[in-house]
């Protein structure tokens, strides 16, 4: 199973994968010699080995159609094969983004209504697309609060607030965005304190963010009180919606109070996560900041559609106008949807979620015993004590033929196992995984040396990470033989 | 491109009331019985955190549609475009049209590829992992720089990016780009400087000196109008003010052209896209970033190392971790987490399905064609060639006529012209010519240009 050889060993002189034209043009001086490259060290692969590489490279990976895959906050559901399809039509792929307006109506209008879906499920007033990943979309978010406390003059606010559960990318855009962080504990529920909340909400603090349901799975029923403390301080709500896709069809970041949310359409919208990208953030403003949104946007007059900048937008953030490829995408999603069947995916997301949680709960450790949404947070802890740890529960699961969930976050939770099921997963789905853990959570107590020495039937076993980060081997190296 | 509307809103008739998304598995029963187990009656009361007042809004869609009738309604937008088969196109600045070899498509659109995450879980995620070391490897040898990472979003985050590090590196917070690079990128690069209160100066091309408080000197080559600079130029001017340089480049050029790594830059970044992606529009593109070996342990994004496994197998993982958002937090050397990895993918098959001569000849067709272009416009009537200096595939050409007008006639013979840059120079257009323009495409577009 194990995949020993790289690229250059498969490389000869003289091997090609592929074939091009002859130049048809009569040919030109060639270029000032001092401008030129002298070797040029690509391995020469021909189009069968390459293929065949690449086929079991591709065989060594896990992905949503391999099987379930719980990976918590990440929203790994099932990626429709035809929205694949769509996404290559020529009409959307060869289309150069300076080609001139009139030339792409079609991808215009496709982006217009999607920010219009947008802008409706998370009763907000306008949507951009332009950022291309969760942390992309929480950076335009946050210079978006900056410039609008600029804009009214009120240059005090240099501090963000944020929860203890919140996601890491949370406080690096922060840093990224010349702010500070403050973190506003949770209280014995896993909700936000609102002590402490009040105590830190001062006139420096330009805006709370807030995933919500936050990464504990957890709704906090407090939140117009929240939003509300926020507002009268002066300051602004942010949505983190790494986990709307509970919120689908129930209720809109827009009226529980948030100023804007950042989404990811690669979690919700079931565009696929192309081992780690490419994604989508779109970023949804309510009216205060929707002149601060990162340009373009789509706008249409007289029945044209044309690329426009908010008169005070934060600026640019890509070279153009977002991941339109992963547009298409969500755009066939959002379509295939209508009110009742958003209330039906984020229906079977909680309840998926909650089921898992009443099936484990007698075996592992549920630091917060109430209903969850889309996800449920476990502790290992129990299993600790005997001396089993989080990390041996996750790659055991491996050895069934099952992702883990995430392990070891949110950080207040000790041990934590993160499990997001996901709507597209069936109850038999879901047993299997209860079966597995719960013999998991038996061996544990009775074989932990199993759990220990796990996995064992994946193509490589656990690896050595400390000698990766002590002798970095980050490429190989060829030289250019001269033919 | 077919001059029609798309009927409003179209509305669909449901077969039965209770037709099911293909995507939801659970049935009716199903339900039943996990409701049971949980101890509710109704999915509903799972709901009940969210407060009454919020909860069942109304959520104004049209009619869902089913798959036959989306890919017709997206076949029929898609047709509202003018996509680049059935036109001749001459526009680069920053996307690029390239050929892509259908194996580039095949092997992305494996699904144990593009439905995967970033590869936490190493033991059944060595297709990723692998095929990452493989990009930076590859990126390694084509731009001579010693480390890469494993991609970013794009080509003007990816300089954002080496700017940010840079001013780290150093720690000093003004960051100089000269004019001659992509507009775009500088406007990217403005929003990230200011975000993180730094200041941005612009340089001209020959402006002598550097100011000594710089973190960086951001330059671009090929630039953005297609010509040569001299780079020892450039690399001593910074490195004497203490400065780090951050190159930009044309991944194609590097077929045939000197590799920043050569010239002694710090900090190497380009567009990706050229490399087996689409130009989709804008996205999603790549971003790639490679820099000194010296300098690894401040870059952005996942790093992929070589290890081995407790039975001394060799495998990969994701290294360096401990400057990642997720363990570091605010003290990260970047935020970014989720990025363009599928699309680093193709770019590592692209590479390696071309290879050594393959990459050469596309850089050669390239240089050629375009040349042949250039001659041939700098010829006509009117039209004269801005800059003297040697290029690759993009130049910039005085006109005789607004470029807007230009282009309009051209639209109508189904060329597609340069870009207008008319706001950098009087009546200038910005032409591109890659492999895919054939020597019909290149007289026609001067045989149109010269009967204009």
């Amino acid at each position: 199973m194990r995949h020993s050889y790289l690229l250059p060993d498969i490389s000869r002189a003289g091997r090609i994968g592929c074939t091009l034209p002859e130049l048809d043009v009569p040919p030109s001086e060639p270029p000032p010699e001092e401008l030129m490259r002298e070797e040029l060290g690509l391995p020469e692969v021909s189009e069968v080995d390459l293929v065949r590489y690449f086929t079991a490279l591709s065989k060594l990976n896990y992905g949503v159609d391999t099987g379930f895959y719980p990976l918590g906050s990440c929203t790994m559901k099932y990626n429709p094969k035809w929205h694949e399809d769509v996404a290559r039509l020529p009409g959307f792929t060869e289309l150069h983004p300076h080609q001139p307006e009139e030339s792409v109506q079609g991808a215009l209008e496709l982006m217009y209504r999607l920010q219009e879906y947008l802008t409706e499920i998370t009763g907000m007033n306008a949507t951009s697309l332009v950022p291309v990943a969760g942390a992309h979309g929480e950076v335009a978010g946050l210079l978006m609060v900056k410039a609008y406390h600029q804009a009214r003059g009120d240059k005090g606010r240099k501090r963000i607030l944020l929860t203890d559960s919140s996601h890491g990318t949370n406080p690096a855009s922060v840093a990224m965005c010349g702010l500070e962080t403050g973190v506003v504990a949770s209280d014995a529920k896993g909700d936000l304190d609102l002590n402490s909340l009040d105590s830190m909400m001062k006139e420096e603090v330009a805006a709370l963010t807030l995933t919500m349901p936050s990464t504990l799975g957890l709704f906090d029923p407090k939140i117009a009180e929240i939003a509300e403390l926020v507002h009268k301080r002066g300051g602004l709500l942010g949505g983190d919606g790494a986990n709307l896709n509970a919120l689908l069809g129930r209720a809109k970041f827009g009226e529980l109070g948030f100023d804007y949310v950042q989404l990811n359409l690669h979690k919700t919208f079931s565009t696929p996560h192309g081992g780690g990208g490419p994604g989508s953030g779109p970023v949804c403003a309510r009216e205060e900041l929707v002149g601060f949104l990162p340009a373009p946007l789509v706008a249409k007059s007289n029945g044209k559609y044309r690329l426009v900048s908010p008169p005070s937008s934060i600026g640019k953030i890509a070279s153009f106008y977002g991941n339109f490829g992963v547009m298409v995408k969500a755009y066939a999603y959002v379509r295939s949807l209508g009110p009742e069947e958003l209330k039906q995916i984020s229906g079977d997301a909680v309840l998926n979620a909650n089921y898992l949680k009443e099936k484990l709960k007698p075996h592992y450790f549920l630091p917060y015993d109430r209903t969850c949404m889309h996800e449920v947070v476990f502790s290992g802890k129990k299993q600790k004590a005997k001396g089993v740890g989080t990390v041996d529960i996750a790659k055991r699961l491996l050895d069934y033929g099952l992702h883990p969930p995430t392990v070891y976050f949110p950080l207040i939770v000790s041990e934590a196992l993160m499990t997001e099921p996901t709507e597209t997963e069936s109850k038999e789905t879901l047993d299997r995984y209860i079966a597995a853990m719960e013999e998991i959570a038996r061996d544990a107590v009775e074989n932990p040396e199993i759990l220990h020495n796990a996995p064992q039937n994946t193509p490589v076993r656990r690896m050595d990470e400390a000698k990766a980060f002590r002798q970095l081997d980050l490429r190989w190296e060829i030289r250019d033989e001269k033919q | 491109m077919k001059p029609r509307h798309l009927p409003k809103a179209q509305t669909s008739r449901k077969m039965t009331d209770t037709m099911p998304l293909p995507y939801l598995p659970n049935t009716e029963a199903d339900r039943a019985a996990m409701l049971r187990e949980i101890g509710v009656d109704s999915v509903d009361e799972l709901f009940t955190d969210i407060p009454q007042s919020f909860r069942n809004g109304r959520f104004d869609l049209p009619a869902p549609l089913s798959e036959l009738e989306l890919k017709r309604e997206l076949g029929q937008l898609a047709d509202l475009n003018a996509n680049l088969n059935d036109y001749a196109c001459f526009l680069g600045a920053g996307s690029y049209r390239h050929f892509i070899p259908s194996t580039v498509g095949h092997i992305i659109g494996r699904s144990e590829f593009y439905t995967a995450y970033t590869p936490y879980q190493a033991e059944v995620s060595q297709g990723t992992l692998q095929s990452v070391y493989e990009f930076q490897s590859l990126i390694c040898q084509l731009t001579g720089m010693e480390v890469s990472n494993a991609g970013m979003y794009d080509g003007s985050t990816s300089a954002a990016e080496a700017a940010l590090m840079a001013c780290a590196i150093t720690n000093r917070s003004k960051v100089a780009v000269l004019s001659t690079v992509n507009p775009a990128y500088r406007e990217v690069l403005d929003t990230y400087c200011r975000g993180k209160n730094l200041r941005l100066v612009t340089l001209e091309l020959d402006s002598s000196d550097l100011p000594n408080d710089c973190a960086c000197l951001i330059v671009q080559q090929p630039n953005y109008f297609g010509y040569f600079e001299g780079m020892e130029t450039h690399v001593q001017k910074a490195h004497d003010a203490g400065a780090l340089v951050i190159a930009i480049v044309d991944p194609i050029s590097l077929g045939m052209f000197r590799p920043p790594g050569d010239y002694g830059v710090d900090i190497a970044v380009a567009e990706g896209q050229p490399l087996g992606v689409p130009m989709s529009f804008g996205g999603p593109y790549l971003g790639i970033f490679a820099c000194r070996k010296e300098y690894v342990r401040r870059m952005p994004g996942r790093i992929v190392g070589k290890t081995v496994d407790v039975d001394g197998n060799a495998g990969y993982v994701m290294t360096l971790v401990t400057r990642e958002q997720y363990i570091r937090r605010e003290r990260a050397t970047s935020n970014i987490c989720t990025s363009e990895s599928l699309m680093a993918l193709a770019a590592a098959v692209y590479l390696a399905a071309l290879g050594k001569r393959g990459l050469r000849h596309v850089a050669e067709l390239c240089y050629h064609k375009a040349h042949y272009a250039a001659r041939a416009i700098g010829k006509l009537k009117g039209y004269s060639l801005v800059f003297p200096q040697p290029f690759f595939k993009e130049f910039a050409v005085r006109c005789p006529l607004p470029p807007s007008e230009i282009n309009h006639a051209l639209f109508k013979k189904k060329i597609i012209g340069g870009l207008d840059i008319s706001d950098l120079g009087e009546n200038t257009m910005l032409f591109c010519v890659t492999e895919m323009n054939t020597r019909q495409d290149i007289d026609r577009l001067v045989k149109t240009l010269g009967a204009l």
